[in-house]
């Protein structure tokens, strides 16, 4: 059992939690992941490692409601507990010092950009992050994203604040602008990394996507994570989640996330009429 | 010849059009008239070659004659002195190659239904142990004077208090990986006195015998049974630990933390077939399919969160037992037609041959000599058919069965919906690559000395599938076993 020992809401639907992990959080390293089971009857959940304590022995996780199980996570409150929580899983971002790094993060991918720009940072790279969300009151953790970047660009797609538009397009117009890049990272939808990449590629700079492919064990045991990358099947828990975004075959990964759309939604609407209907996050 | 030797007692067995709709136990068991009817047969050979073919060498003439005395109880504890998973044994053992293959009465007619009788005696003893527990829970104050507990393991003979020993009694061992070669070892090392920590990556315990083998061949009360006894002897048990990830094997040696170890991680890697089309959706490996099913009860969905996605038209890749449940766990999820497909003959079906008559009786359809070559999209990303190419039998190969060779033009598509690959597992990296200075074979397995499974770190054992590649529930807890012994040596030899 994992202790929740403090937990905050960044924006509707989106939450932060620190959970007493103590192994996880000694070994924790930026770009590992930890598999999550709520309860006795869930399902293995992955989620990104946003940030760990080694005095405090406890890890931070920033997750989405998007189906049954973390909407499930999100009634969990400070004082209750996680079953199990497996990790650290995945191989480490490699972080070498390159010069300047442009950190790309979409919605919720901010939370597990976290940790790879504050080593960007720390190894003494220029970390420059483009951050978007669909409006600017779903730009979370905007005071981290700002402490750990020498620079920062928002984007909304509804031009509430900063850029308006998409964060590939704001990563063009800074391309456009002459800035030196010499590394890019991408986190946040599927088709958000497949834009960046296409960006950088026609510029020639070396771009790392974190694939969120559906997953069981997370340990390589069942394959489930399988993805495509430069023709070759990876599995994404265990050679990844990070891989060369110029090779990944997204449209496969996008096509591998919905194999179990049908049950997705059978699963939500039945915990939705248990729950009395969902008020809280209704978009 | 009396009749009584002739005729071998069946199991009665839930009849085939109501199991394919359920995941209770196919196999009802004896009953004690079946059961002594059956140890009759035994003609009590002096020279005893069943027991040679037992890799633990139960004592089975033994075992068997209590049983036909009666004296089930008894059977069962002579059982356990040999073998600690005799329930678990009896119901997944391919004794027709082990134990069974060797009965002189198999030369002339059936051999004694040893798996059979192990199963009964083991069944007998452990509801005997519940009701006991039942009848003393009863009683109103009887928590700490009834020793019932300890009534329960007279009867266990598994010998219940740990021998007070001081060199075992200082040392802790961990043990890696819960399956059944990891759970020998602990049980066998903590009857010894030890002190043992398990680690498990899974947040269940029990390794294949919980995430692979269905409930309807194994229920997962005897796994849970079995797991508890382990604990009731001391033995820690420490779930959602990946030893390599969360804890570096190294480390908790040379802290101090641990004077030994003992790594029995399994084969938990799926091999696929390397044919196109193979990520598209409604294609699994067995290990993901039968984690969903088992693990996770996808089979009760949704009432449990994990989903599992069967069609109507299923293909199984392979015909080993990791095959054979996958495709009856695919009838029972709802699935129209399932077909095996493999590439040699029957003659060289690696399964059971138990489980294969269970799954033709239950509609499995055998497509043989038959290979895979290009599994076919919808146009949307999901399975729509599978191309497979017919084989025929050429020359022995290394392994001494004539290997299969394509036939030349005679590609053929098959109407399937779900393709599942259970084609072999092999050793997974996560540990061993990460584990400096632990030799390893070509293909990844852990290279062992001697025959207790000594690696080339002083202080660490292995053994189990991680050594010898897939293999027997038997096999591993024999390793798991000679390595508890091999441990013991090497600690009062040290310390
Ligand atoms: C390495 C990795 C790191 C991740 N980190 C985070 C994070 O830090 N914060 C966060 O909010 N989310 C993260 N995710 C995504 C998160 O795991 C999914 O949102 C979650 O599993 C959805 O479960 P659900 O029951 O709520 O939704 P469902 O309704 O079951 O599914 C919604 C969508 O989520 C995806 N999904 C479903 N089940 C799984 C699964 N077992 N594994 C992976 N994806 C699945 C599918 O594409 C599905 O269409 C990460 C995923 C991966 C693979
Ligand atoms: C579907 C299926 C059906 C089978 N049917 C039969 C049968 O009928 N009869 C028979 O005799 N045999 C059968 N087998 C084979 C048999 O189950 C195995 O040979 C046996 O379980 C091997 O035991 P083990 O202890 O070596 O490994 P496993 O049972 O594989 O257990 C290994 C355990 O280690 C854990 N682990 C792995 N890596 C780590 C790590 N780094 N840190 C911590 N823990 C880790 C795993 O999660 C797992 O729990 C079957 C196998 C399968 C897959
Ligand atoms: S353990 Fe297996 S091989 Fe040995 S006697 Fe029992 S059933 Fe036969
Ligand atoms: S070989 Fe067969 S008949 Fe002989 S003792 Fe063993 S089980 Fe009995
Ligand atoms: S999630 Fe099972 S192998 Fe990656």
């Amino acid at each position: 059992m994992f202790k929740i020992v403090e937990k905050c809401t960044l924006a509707p639907g989106v939450h932060q939690y620190e959970v007493e992990a103590p192994l996880v959080a000694k070994g924790a390293r930026p770009g590992n992941f930890v598999v999550v089971r709520t309860s006795e009857t869930g399902e293995r959940i992955p989620l990104t490692i946003a940030g760990h304590n080694r005095e405090t022995g406890t890890i931070t996780l920033v997750v989405q409601e998007v189906g049954k199980s973390t909407m499930e996570m999100g009634m969990l409150e400070v004082g209750d507990y996680f079953k199990d929580v497996a990790g650290p899983l995945g191989q480490a971002t490699r972080i070498e010092k390159v010069g300047t790094v442009v950190a790309v993060a979409g919605g919720i991918g901010v939370a597990p950009v976290l940790p790879q720009i504050r080593a960007h940072k720390a190894i003494g790279n220029h970390v420059i992050s483009i951050v978007g969300a669909r409006t600017r009151d779903l730009l979370v953790l905007r005071d981290e994203v700002e402490k750990f970047s020498d620079e920062v660009i928002w984007a909304t797609d509804d031009g509430s604040l900063g850029y308006h538009g998409f964060v590939s397009g704001a990563l063009e117009e800074l391309i456009g602008s002459g800035q030196k890049i010499d590394e890019v990272i991408a986190i946040g939808p599927v088709r958000m990394m497949q834009a960046v990449a296409d960006v950088t590629r026609k510029h020639n700079i070396p771009t790392t996507v974190s694939l969120n492919a559906i997953m069981v064990d997370g340990t390589g045991m069942c394959g489930c994570c399988r993805v495509t990358v430069d023709g070759e099947v990876k599995f994404s828990c265990v050679d990844g989640p990070e891989f060369d975004g110029h090779k990944v075959d997204f449209d496969e990964l996008v096509s591998r996330q919905g194999f179990f759309r049908d049950k997705e939604q059978i699963a939500r609407e039945r915990f939705e009429a248990d729950r009395g209907g969902c008020k809280c996050h209704a978009k | 010849m009396s009749r009584k030797i002739v005729d071998r007692t069946e199991m009665p067995k839930q009849s085939p059009e109501a199991r394919r709709t359920n995941f209770s136990e196919v196999a009802l068991g004896l009953d004690p008239e079946l059961a002594r009817r059956e140890a009759e047969r035994c003609i009590q050979c002096k020279t005893r070659p069943c027991t040679t073919g037992c890799p633990v060498e139960v004592d089975i003439p033994e075992f068997v004659a209590l049983i036909a005395e009666g004296k089930y109880d008894e059977a069962a504890a002579k059982i356990k002195e040999k073998n600690s998973l005799p329930a678990i044994c009896g119901r997944v053992c391919p004794q027709e190659s082990q134990c069974e293959s060797l009965c002189t009465l198999g030369r002339k007619y059936e051999p004694v239904a040893i798996g059979a009788l192990e199963r009964f005696a083991a069944d007998w003893a452990s509801k005997r142990a519940v009701e006991k527990r039942e009848a003393c829970a009863g009683d109103v104050d009887s928590d700490l004077q009834c020793g019932c507990e300890q009534k329960v393991c007279e009867l266990d003979s598994r010998g219940c208090a740990p021998t007070s020993d001081s060199a075992a009694s200082a040392a802790r061992v961990a043990v890696i990986g819960t399956g059944p070669a990891g759970l020998t070892c602990a049980a066998d090392l903590a009857l010894k006195g030890y002190k043992v920590d398990m680690f498990e990556s899974l947040h269940d315990t029990g390794g294949v015998l919980r995430y692979g083998i269905p409930e309807f061949r194994l229920p997962k009360s005897i796994v849970d049974e079995e797991v508890e006894y382990v604990r009731s002897l001391g033995v820690r048990i420490f779930t959602n630990v990946v030893v390599g990830l969360t804890l570096d094997l190294r480390e908790m040696l040379e802290s101090g933390q641990y004077q030994a170890a003992f790594i029995a991680t399994g084969a938990g890697l799926p091999y696929f077939l390397g044919i196109p089309g193979e990520n598209l959706n409604g294609v699994y490996s067995a290990n993901e399919f039968l984690t969903r099913v088992n693990l996770m009860k996808a089979y009760m969905f949704p009432q449990y969160d994990t989903p599992v996605n069967i069609g109507s038209k299923v293909a199984v890749v392979g015909a080993g037992n990791v095959a054979m449940d996958s495709a009856r766990t695919s009838l029972r999820l709802g699935a129209e037609e399932v077909k095996i497909v493999y590439r040699r003959s029957r003659a060289e079906m690696p399964a059971r041959l138990e489980e294969i008559e269970n799954a033709e009786e239950e509609g499995v359809e055998m497509m043989l000599l038959a290979n895979p070559v290009r599994i076919i999209s919808d146009g949307c990303g999901k399975v729509s058919g599978m191309e497979c190419i017919r084989m025929e039998l050429g020359e022995p190969d290394a392994s001494g069965r004539r290997r299969p060779v394509p036939v030349e033009g005679s590609e053929f598509i098959l109407d399937v919906d779900t393709v599942i690959v259970a084609v072999g597992q092999g050793p997974n990296p996560l540990l061993t690559e990460r584990t400096k200075g632990l030799e390893l074979n070509r293909k990844g397995n852990i290279e062992v000395r001697d025959e207790c499974g000594a690696t080339s770190i002083p202080g660490v054992w292995a053994g189990g599938d991680i050594v010898t590649g897939a293999a027997t529930v038997i096999s591993a807890m024999g390793a798991g076993k000679r390595a508890a012994r091999g441990i013991d040596e090497w600690i009062r030899s040290r310390f």
